[in-house]
């Protein structure tokens, strides 16, 4: 697919990097010739140097033939405007990043109908989203919802004390019983389906498929529940945080945000009340514990600065904070973190990026089953996908036990109606059915490619 | 340096040379000759040593840096040229290795010097191999491989830049590797349209093919003793026609394919060039009016001679050794001119001398006006200045090699039009020069040292310096 991407920054790159990484053609835009250089030395894309609201710059980048047009500049003007132009030149579909809270009230619906924009992105307010349901269900390190929230995937790291190490898959079905799936393992650097002979082990992370109130049974019988995190430190007072703070405030939870800035500080208290904003510096130990460290129920990280983040969470972690959540934009220390015993991590990038790989690959496969969510679990290792079944004699109406799956494939949930079912062997898909997969390794763009 | 990733292309490329050696096998076999059996042999020997390296460096990690694209250049060219004179060799058509591989060289890098004495004796598979190579070396055997391998690495534009000539490098499309397939198809697309209008010229399929293969490499291997001289007047033109069409941008013809007939209008290449190639004709048929004595043969034998130099072919139809000193001088600075940036051309390119004159008229104003600012612009665009400083860096370290290559050559017992004309031809990849190594003549004479002195001067221009300058840096080499 040709897809044109204007703005190369942050964003703009780890969009690139994943799309370029699923076979597209990529055209990237940007006003500065010195990001463009960097990426063309490590991508395989072309580039035009122009400002992305320029109908020259648009037209050098062949965006009449474009089937997806997306707008990821600093700003949400230009963002806007280039959409306009792009879709006025004959662009397929297009998206733009529109991430200022001002245009992201009321006016969001009126700016996407009027600008015909496929979606409208806004990566801070995702990235809060996200958080607020780690902080919600805080034994998971990551939980993921399918169709409005009727099945969630949780991704949970077993302690040396959990009581399922040592215990194979089918003897916890019977032990606990309930509707749930583990669906997918991480051990080591390994990620796989595991089937029931399968013995769970200290430090393995399992992803588990089942309904939130399933899950939260689960949970309880297992013992390693915790109470939604009443009271939380932030560190960093950008837009996820007040997106955050917003959804937190209106659950009741008690807030406190630390900002080194005081114009930024002062803004914040505008905008927020009810949340107690410290003007001071995220890294002072001794204002952290003033703000009450040692009594939180949870502790975010959210400066712009992934090493930062990552220390601050780490003494937070140390000073036995029940849940820390650092944001970490970059691979390397992604896993640097995770060595470090950081595993609730958060990267707003990669949110975005995973938006996009799931609608380019909807878009390529626009006449069979389309995918409606997918997301990637295990570090990249693995995807969720959530695709709406069609009357594909392929997979519908055969029971799950006699279909051919590919190696380290799992119908791990279909959701019928209102009603989610974790299929045994002897269930089978009909038409209509929302059917999450969950697959390692592998790139699906159909329903069918579930099957040999 | 990922010497694995290297070497697995190098064996990639050598498995490729076993391939395109069928191709002159056929023609050994339609013509029945023993040459065949040669290129079988050559074949099987490029095939082992390329098996050989593939599957020795099978473990590797395939992400290139811009070294790695340099080196897998410089070597590959260098390989492919030991390998691709075997044939030669085996034979004894071409009896010293040497001459073989300067003659090898010659071909890829469509230089067309050649040390055969007398063409026409060679056989029809020789010949066909000979020219072949001009048409492999013209648009880059490596751009070929990745137009026809599965997976290309996403930093393969490393390998583009240090095999595509030209100062900026930029592609067609977003994948390097559906780049180089429409690169690839311009090519074999504008190759055949010449091969049928030499053949309506009365030229045989076999004439047609090697005038075809050489005219796209610019190159300028021929099969008769006087180059195209014998043949009609309509062939000429059509050659004259299309070696300024092979040393125009190709992304020139990719504008046209996709209708956008306004950028390449507006391209100052293109017009600098065609503005260089009218003047010069002019110039020529004028001073050159006495010998022939009436308008058409002029005109024609000038139109030819100044495509076939500044394409950096080396065809020729008549002598131009005999020509008066006005029309030689001419020519001569037009094999330094060269064709256009990202054609199959060599020489400085018209590109770069266009910004070297840019940047000289920026410094006059400069020193008029201190504290003026300047900016360089092509096509409405300001041109980065990393581009400017490589310009400007190219245009001293070409003189300097050019000069060290001469006084090389200088110790052989030849006059010095000979020799400082041997090096332009070369150096610059256009093949004959003036005087002892003129369109009559061959560059059978030098001595095996200047051979491969002269082998590495083609190489250089044809790889614009950088990739083979930098082979010789143990920096280059260094795993830690």
């Amino acid at each position: 697919m040709n897809i044109v991407i204007a703005g190369c920054g942050k964003v703009g790159r780890t969009i690139i990097a994943s799309l370029t990484a699923e076979g597209h053609s990529i055209t990237a835009i940007d006003t500065n010739p010195k990001p463009l250089e960097a990426i063309t030395d490590m991508f395989d894309i072309i580039t035009v140097e122009g400002n992305a609201a320029d109908s020259d710059a648009l037209e050098e980048a062949s965006v009449e033939k474009a089937d997806l047009f997306v707008a990821m500049t600093d700003s949400d003007e230009i963002n806007m405007l280039s959409c306009f132009v792009a879709k006025k030149m004959g662009a397929s579909n297009i998206v733009a990043r529109i991430r200022n809270p001002e245009y992201n009230d009321r006016s969001l619906g009126l700016l996407r109908q009027f600008l015909e924009l496929e979606m409208a992105i806004n990566p801070e307010l995702l990235a809060a989203r996200e958080l607020y349901n780690m902080l919600k269900l805080p034994t998971a390190v990551n939980v993921e919802s399918f169709s409005r929230r009727n099945l969630e995937i949780a991704e949970i790291r077993l302690k040396a004390d959990s009581l399922l190490c040592g215990m194979r898959l089918m003897d916890m079905r019977k032990k606990y019983p309930g509707q749930y799936l583990v669906g997918i393992v991480k051990r080591d650097d390994k990620v796989f389906v595991p089937d029931g002979t399968f013995t769970l082990a200290a430090n393995d992370k399992i992803g588990i498929t089942a309904s939130p109130t399933e899950l939260m049974k689960l949970l309880k019988s297992l013992n390693v529940t915790q109470k939604q995190a009443k009271s939380v430190i932030i560190v960093g007072a950008g837009r996820t945080t007040y997106y955050l703070a917003k959804l937190l405030l209106g659950g009741n939870t008690r807030v406190t945000i630390v900002e080194r800035d005081l114009q930024r500080c002062r803004e914040m208290s505008e905008s927020l009340s009810g949340a107690t904003i410290i003007h001071g510096d995220g890294a002072d130990l001794d204002l952290l514990l003033e703000a009450g460290l040692e009594h939180t129920d949870a502790f975010v990280s959210l400066t712009g600065m992934d090493e930062e983040n990552i220390l601050l969470a780490y003494s937070a972690a140390s000073k036995n904070v029940p849940k820390v959540i650092s944001k970490v934009n970059r691979d390397e220390f992604e896993l640097i973190a995770e060595k470090m015993g950081l595993d609730t991590i958060i990267s707003p990038r990669k949110l975005v990026a995973d938006i996009f790989v799931g609608y380019a690959r909807a878009l390529k496969n626009s006449l069979g089953s389309k995918i409606e969510t997918l997301y990637k679990l295990m570090g990249g290792a693995a995807e969720a996908l959530e695709f709406e079944a069609q009357n594909d004699t392929k997979y519908t109406h055969v029971a799950l036990k006699d279909l051919k799956l590919k190696p380290n494939t799992l119908v791990a949930g279909i959701i019928r109606g209102r009603k989610t079912i974790i299929p045994m062997g002897d269930d089978c898909i009909l038409p209509g059915d929302k059917v999450v997969i969950l697959t390692a390794g592998k790139k699906m763009t159909d329903l069918a490619d579930i099957v040999r | 340096m990922n010497r694995k990733k290297v070497f697995y292309t190098l064996g990639q490329l050598l498995l490729l040379e076993a391939v395109l050696f069928l191709l002159p096998t056929l023609v050994g076999i339609i013509y029945k000759e023993n040459t065949a059996l040669h290129f079988i042999i050559s074949a099987a020997i490029a095939a082992a040593v390329g098996g050989t390296l593939m599957i020795v460096c099978r473990k590797r990690n395939d992400v290139i840096y811009a070294k790695e694209g340099f080196a897998i250049v410089s070597l590959s060219w260098l390989a492919l040229s030991a390998v691709g004179a075997l044939p030669f060799f085996l034979s004894h058509e071409i009896p010293s290795y040497v001459d073989a591989f300067f003659e090898t060289v010659s071909g890829f890098t469509t230089t067309g010097a050649s040390v055969v004495k007398n063409v026409e004796a060679l056989s029809h598979g020789m010949l066909f191999w000979r020219s072949f190579t001009h048409w492999i070396g013209g648009m880059g055997v490596l751009v070929f491989i990745m137009a026809i391998i599965p997976s290309v690495s996403d930093r393969s534009i490393h390998i583009m830049r240090a095999e595509v000539p030209g100062p900026i490098v930029g592609k067609l499309v977003p994948r390097a590797k559906d780049t180089a397939r429409v690169l690839y198809l311009i090519y074999i697309g504008l190759t055949a349209i010449e091969v049928i209008m030499l053949l309506f010229g009365g030229m045989t399929l076999f004439e047609s093919l090697i005038h075809s293969f050489g005219t796209a490499g610019t190159g300028g291997f021929g099969i008769r003793a006087d180059s195209i001289g014998s043949y009609s007047p309509y062939c000429q033109w059509v050659i004259t026609a299309f070696m300024i069409v092979f040393s125009l941008n190709f992304n020139l013809y990719y504008l046209l394919l996709i209708r956008r007939l306004k950028s390449v209008l507006k391209n100052l290449e293109l017009w600098v060039f065609l503005g260089v190639f009218l003047a010069s004709v002019a110039t020529i048929a004028v001073n050159i009016y006495s010998i022939y004595g009436n308008v058409g043969d002029s005109v024609r034998y000038s139109a030819f001679q100044v495509a076939s130099i500044i394409s950096t072919s080396g065809f020729s139809t008549v002598d131009f050794n005999l020509w008066p000193g006005l029309s030689k001088a001419i020519l001569i600075i037009l094999m330094f001119f060269g064709g256009c940036a990202g054609s199959t051309a060599g020489g400085l390119k018209c590109s770069r001398i266009i910004l070297l004159g840019k940047m000289f008229r920026n410094e006059l104003r400069h020193l008029l006006s201190p504290k003026s600012v300047n900016t360089v612009k092509i096509d409405g665009k300001q041109v980065d200045s990393s581009v400017l400083k490589n310009a400007s860096n190219y245009f001293a370290l070409y003189i300097f090699i050019f000069v060290i290559i001469f006084l090389l050559l200088s110790f052989e017992p030849f006059s010095f039009e000979t020799n400082f004309t041997a090096t332009a031809a070369c150096f610059n990849n256009v093949g004959p020069g003036l005087d002892a190594v003129g369109p009559a003549s061959s560059f059978a004479a030098y001595s095996p040292f200047s051979k491969i002195v002269l082998s590495f001067a083609m190489l250089l221009g044809r790889l614009e310096l950088f990739p083979m300058i930098l082979l010789f840096s143990p920096r280059l080499w260094k795993t830690k």
